[in-house]
């Protein structure tokens, strides 16, 4: 789950981290309080759950209380990158003097949260790990041992800093981080950039968090925050309340199995052999009959859709049980399309009986169904 | 370095921790009717109950001093997964097989490091186990119907799609040596450079088909593995994912491609390089097997 980014910089503040003085605002009048209290230049930047929101005109300037009312006008229920901006962080504008880099983050490979420490803030850190290698550094925490103020310190040694001052405050930001991931299971806590003030203090000018969903039942307080299907669309937020996997895709071919791989394998055969994929539904090891026929609406209620593959290789999910929810599922959809099965494995006998019965078309493999849904919807 | 038959062979005393709930009891009695030698189970709070004849305890380590046990296969609900694992890894076990999904991934990155260190083999989280077709064993939850003993080592981050390959590998005729299913999550414990090892050095495997998806980097480092080695056995790969669109979990919590990182693409041009044949699509890899000469 993204965090916005106030949502972010409210945690890391409960951390002791310092952030530029600001507040959320949701309209232009808000936006003008908010700027009349801070009483000098302000940033206006965008609460969206996408990256790169600078680039796309999410963060504006201003110099005084008019400015940023019309900058908020302009702001406020615009699109960027295909969000709807709903409020605005409106924050002082820093003096910075220099931008680092901070982020914990997991190492997929290594198994191991690593910790990124760059001079090079402000930029892609990937960017930076191409063109100055030299000015990131990588600490991969043990997780019997941690990461604390000493690793931290060590990790930022490295950098040719003006004294000793800056080293500890930067080796206190990413000590904290290090805290603040695992106290919030967090995939992601990054500051880009770590701002250095003219003032000598070290501020989180932006700030991201991912928190990792499978670890929501720890974190209640984000479980219902409601936000959860922001950016996600109507069918997937929906299919996230019903816990099943569904991703939208651009075609016209509807596509449901059992399994993430063998649903992606039917995925790319539908591309290989011409056709598009509208979805991508994983139905999951074991599903009941409800489950089957839920995932079929869900499917279907795609506008654009002219037919459905469904690949079923029953090992603990039962092809006679798939095959009544595949039947009743269709029975509750008012706008019935085109359904190509391919069924096999646990009960399969009983379960191609019962469509053949009901009339929908069953195959053994799942190229010949593929084939078969692609000449329909070509036709 | 590790083999097939240092973690599981026909001496291995398997025990199922969770064993008392649904899919513990279902895969309890699979294993058994595979010919698993499947000798304890555990669920705290259950102990002294029996499930399709074997004996409950409430710890792992009742279990392991009344059976020898040295196997485990975890179906304890995701947040109880951690706790489960460490107490296996505690009491020594060699293998551990986890087939819980959805377990956060500081709790794997926590048992995992700690399995490293103690020498326990952790297989999963997220995974379909493992099963040894020629000595009618597994420790997993793959149906058994759609294998057959044979020549082929298979090694996949998937459940379904594997047994949709093995299938095929069936119907030709070549059987498998041994399936392994790392897992679909991002953090996972064996990964399939130990088990192209394991390959290498397994008499039973003539040739290897290596299953793959987007998301991560693992099939690029297996890549560069077989080409580094010139590793002697055949290998064909087939990358499930080529049409997934970016940013979004393809269903596996480890399938996600982010950025430019993770592509299929880039995997298959990977595995290219090395000079592993790639599927397009499930039902060529029997005939590329065919080609590389087993």
């Amino acid at each position: 789950m993204k965090l916005f980014e106030f949502e972010a910089k409210d945690i890391l503040r409960k951390y002791g981290l310092q952030t530029p003085s600001g507040s959320i605002a949701r309209d232009p009048v808000e936006v003008e309080i908010v700027a009349k209290r801070l009483g000098k230049p302000v940033a206006l930047k965008a609460q969206v759950l996408v990256s790169g929101r600078g680039k796309s005109g999410g963060i504006q300037f201003a110099d005084d209380v008019g400015e940023a009312k019309k900058a908020a006008i302009y702001l406020i229920g615009s699109h960027i990158k295909g969000n709807v901006v709903r409020s605005l962080l409106v924050e002082e504008k820093l003096s910075i003097v220099d931008q680092y880099y901070a982020s914990i983050t997991i190492d997929r490979q290594a198994r191991r949260y690593v910790v990124l420490a760059s001079t090079n803030g402000g930029v892609d850190v990937e960017e930076t790990a191409l063109t100055s290698p030299n000015r990131i550094s990588r600490y991969w925490v043990d997780p019997a041992t941690g990461f604390n103020e000493e690793t931290a310190k060590a990790t930022v040694a490295q950098f040719s800093f003006n004294g000793d001052r800056d080293i500890t405050e930067f080796a206190s930001v990413i000590a904290t981080l290090y805290r603040v991931a695992m106290d919030y299971d967090a995939e992601l806590v990054e500051i880009n950039p770590l701002a250095k003030t003219s003032s000598g203090e070290f501020i989180a000018a932006d700030a991201r968090i991912v928190l990792d969903d499978n670890a929501l039942f720890r974190h209640p307080e984000f479980e219902d925050r409601g936000s959860a299907g922001m950016d996600d669309n109507p069918r997937e937020a929906e299919a996230k309340r019903q816990n099943l996997a569904y991703v939208d895709l651009s075609g016209d071919i509807g596509i449901i199995g059992n399994g993430a791989g063998l649903v992606m394998a039917t995925m790319d055969l539908v591309h290989l052999l011409g056709g598009r994929a509208a979805n991508f539904l994983d139905i999951g090891g074991g599903a009941q009959p409800e489950v089957v026929g839920k995932g079929l609406m869900l499917v279907m209620s795609k506008p654009g859709v002219k037919a459905v593959l469904i690949n079923i290789l029953g090992g603990i999910t039962r092809c006679d049980l798939a095959a009544r929810g595949i039947i009743g599922g269709l029975s509750e959809v008012a706008d019935e399309k085109p359904v190509a099965v391919r069924l096999m494995g646990t009960n399969d006998e009983v379960g191609r009986e019962m469509l053949r019965l009901a009339g929908i078309p069953v195959y053994p493999d799942m190229e010949t169904a593929t084939k078969k849904v692609i000449g329909w919807v070509k036709r | 370095m590790m083999s097939l038959k240092s973690i599981v062979d026909e001496s291995s005393k398997v025990m199922v921790q969770g064993i008392t709930g649904n899919e513990g009891r279902f895969h309890t009695e699979a294993m058994l009717q595979y010919g698993t030698k499947l000798v304890a189970g555990v669920t705290p709070g259950k102990g002294g109950e029996q499930v399709c004849g074997i004996p409950v305890y409430n710890t792992v380590a009742e279990a392991v001093s009344y059976h020898g046990v040295d196997t485990s296969i975890v179906f304890v609900p995701a947040r109880f997964a951690r706790g489960a694992a460490i107490e296996a890894i505690e009491a020594g076990l060699r293998m551990i097989v986890v087939i819980t999904e959805m377990i956060p991934q500081k709790d794997s990155i926590e048992f995992i490091a700690m399995a490293d260190k103690r020498g326990t083999v952790i297989i999963g989280p997220n995974t379909p186990g493992i099963i040894v077709p020629p000595k009618k064993m597994k420790v997993g939850i793959m149906p058994s119907q759609f294998f057959k003993p044979g020549v082929v080592g298979v090694v996949s981050r998937s459940g379904t799609l594997t047994y949709e390959i093995a299938l095929h590998i069936s119907n030709a005729g070549l059987g498998q040596s041994a399936c392994l299913g790392i897992g679909g999550d991002a953090i996972v414990g064996l990964d399939f450079i130990k088990v192209l090892e394991m390959f290498r050095e397994d008499e039973e495997t003539r040739s290897v088909v290596l299953i793959g998806e987007v998301g991560g980097t693992a099939e690029e480092t297996a890549a560069r593995y077989i080409s580094e080695t010139k590793y002697p056995k055949p290998v064909v790969a087939y990358i499930a994912g080529r049409s997934a669109p970016p940013e979004k979990r393809m269903g596996h919590a480890g399938a996600i491609v982010m950025g430019n990182m993770g592509t299929a693409q880039s995997k298959i041009d990977a595995f290219i390089a090395a000079g592993v044949a790639v599927a397009d699509k499930p039902s060529d890899i029997v005939k590329l097997l065919g080609t590389v000469n087993i």
